[in-house]
């Protein structure tokens, strides 16, 4: 489908190439691809965006919650109740992969949230670790992070809040459901690819270096010979980002360029 | 009763559950009236909100049990944040689930119940009272013995109640307010509105029916008791007032909203919006 399809005739806007909050909802998008009937748990706007993007394109049969207790189409039509004693219950049952946000994350995958310094008197205090433990102790979790710097790529985190591929290793049985699919930053999408589930450099978004990544890097990054592009996104995709998933354009004020 | 009477009947010390979740359908009414009493020295039990900011804030709580604290649209509970960082309370940092778990077990009148959650994370390392146990099947699982979070009593606040204290939530979401009831010696509802007995169910479906009285010792009417977090569908999250709460010196909000009763707070309220329209 071609721009040309808009009423409003805005030619301009939908073929400019795509932004890199654009690379981003699509590096997103593409965690729940093949996911079937799952719920989506995207925290944060950009993989709100991906995960509708993933639903309208090719995984119609994902879930999504009206950010409250409801179960709801595309268009909002609410179809299922999930409170919170549910979605707790449905996180344990398997049958969700949530994209969670990280103010520190490691390059075995171990996430904080909880706080920054010592745990006993923290110099800041963040959110705590609200469902991190048992996201990643039962089922597919991702991450986001809108902002890729040292300061949250990490050598070492200082609260384990989402469980890395080295801990889970160390509880080979009751971490058998741990997977943690991939992480999207600004710069690039990183999976744990490697043969010790460290973390690696899976594709860069267009415009980044494979420099740029590893100086916004506070880790020893696995980096392959011949590191991808993040996808093109289809004309099709494009049209549903600009014109029926984020038509103000919310997806700039997370990521600029 | 009124909030002071059932806030008469805690005593400092005590381990207070409070109902709903970050900044909803939260007792504040109740928590406005505890924190007009010299009651302090409290373990607190919560998915945290405002409730934890101001009783922190205030100086009243001792440890904390909780996953986070939020104010939802404003994703840090900035009281909670300070009270932390000047390392103003003891914490018991557990996952969202743990804490489902704990209260479930209390209810149940069980000493532990198996979570997986918590192996492999330092929510182990921040708890070393934590223990774990051994699935005795096939599987060999080990799990996390998330233990009972015994609550001597507990706030909840819900649409509307009759005076025996059957509790009915009309919102979205029932959060967890009848475990905290369940798990606690003794529960005070407070509500939008009392009503008669024949009334809760005359437009309302049976399953809305959240808190039996049989773990209720005490109902409460408080109109608007839920401010400024929200209390669907009676009202909505007051986010001018919240952002105000958020970025307001702590003594300065106390001294100009705590300071009287119930009712000099809803009225300080409504003059604070009058100036700014």
């Amino acid at each position: 489908m071609t721009s040309s399809a808009s009423p409003l005739g805005e030619v301009a806007v939908s073929t400019a190439p795509p932004t890199r909050a654009e690379y981003c909802v699509l590096a997103c998008a593409e965690a729940w691809r093949g996911a079937g009937e799952i719920l989506a748990g995207p925290m944060g706007l950009i993989p709100s965006l991906g995960a509708r993007l993933a639903k309208w394109t090719f995984s119609p049969d994902l879930l999504l919650t009206d950010g409250e207790a409801m179960l709801v189409g595309l268009d909002g039509t609410p179809e299922g109740w999930l409170p919170y004693r549910r979605h707790l219950a449905l996180a344990t049952g398997g049958r969700r992969h949530v994209m969670m946000g990280a103010s520190q994350l490691d390059r075995h995958g171990n996430q904080n949230i909880s706080c920054i310094g010592d745990w006993e008197r923290p110099r800041r205090q963040l959110l705590g670790v609200r469902g991190a433990p048992v996201n990643s102790l039962n089922h597919a979790t991702s991450y986001w992070v809108p902002k890729h710097s040292r300061r949250v790529f990490v050598e070492k985190v200082d609260m384990v809040c989402g469980v890395g591929y080295d801990r889970a290793a160390e509880h080979p049985v009751t971490a058998r459901y741990h997977h943690l699919p991939r992480v999207v930053s600004d710069l690039g999408v990183f999976d744990f690819a490697t043969p010790d589930r460290s973390m690696r450099l899976a594709s860069l978004h267009p415009g980044v270096t494979v420099g740029q990544v590893r100086e916004a890097t506070g880790f020893d990054l696995t980096v392959p010979d011949e590191v991808p592009y993040t996808r093109e996104p289809g004309a099709a995709e494009l049209r549903l980002i600009r014109e029926v998933i984020d038509p103000e354009n919310t997806r700039a004020r997370e990521v600029r360029g | 009763m009124t909030a002071e009477e059932a806030v008469s009947r805690l005593a400092s010390g005590m381990t207070l559950g409070i109902g709903g979740w970050g900044s909803r359908r939260k007792p504040m009414a109740l928590v406005r009236a505890l924190l007009r009493s010299e009651i302090t020295d409290l373990t607190v039990v919560s998915y945290g909100g405002p409730d934890v900011g101001m009783l922190a804030a205030a100086g009243r709580v001792r440890k904390l049990v909780a996953a986070f604290a939020t104010l939802d649209s404003i994703p840090l509970e900035p009281h909670f944040r300070a009270a932390r960082e000047r390392g103003a309370f003891e914490l018991m940092e557990i996952d969202e689930a743990m804490f489902m778990w704990g209260l479930r077990a209390a209810a149940n009148r069980l000493p532990f119940l198996p979570v997986r959650a918590g192996i492999g994370s330092d929510v182990m390392r921040v708890n070393p009272g934590l223990r774990t146990v051994t699935s005795p099947y096939d599987d060999g699982e080990t799990f996390v013995a998330m233990p009972a979070l015994h609550l001597d009593a507990a706030f909840v606040h819900v649409n509307r109640a009759d005076r025996q204290g059957n509790g009915q939530y009309l919102g979205p979401d029932p959060y967890f307010d009848d475990l905290f009831c369940e798990a606690a010696g003794t529960a005070y509802v407070s509500c939008e509105r009392l009503v008669d007995t024949a009334e809760l169910t005359k437009d309302a479906p049976p399953q809305t029916l959240l808190i039996n009285r049989h773990v209720v010792t005490g109902v409460v009417e408080a109109p608007n008791g839920a401010h400024f977090t929200s209390c669907a569908p009676d009202h909505g999250r007051d986010e001018a007032f919240q952002r105000h709460y958020a970025t307001t010196p702590w003594g300065e909000f106390a001294e100009r909203f705590l300071a009287g009763d119930e009712h000099a707070y809803q009225s300080a309220v409504q003059a604070w919006h009058k100036e700014r329209s």
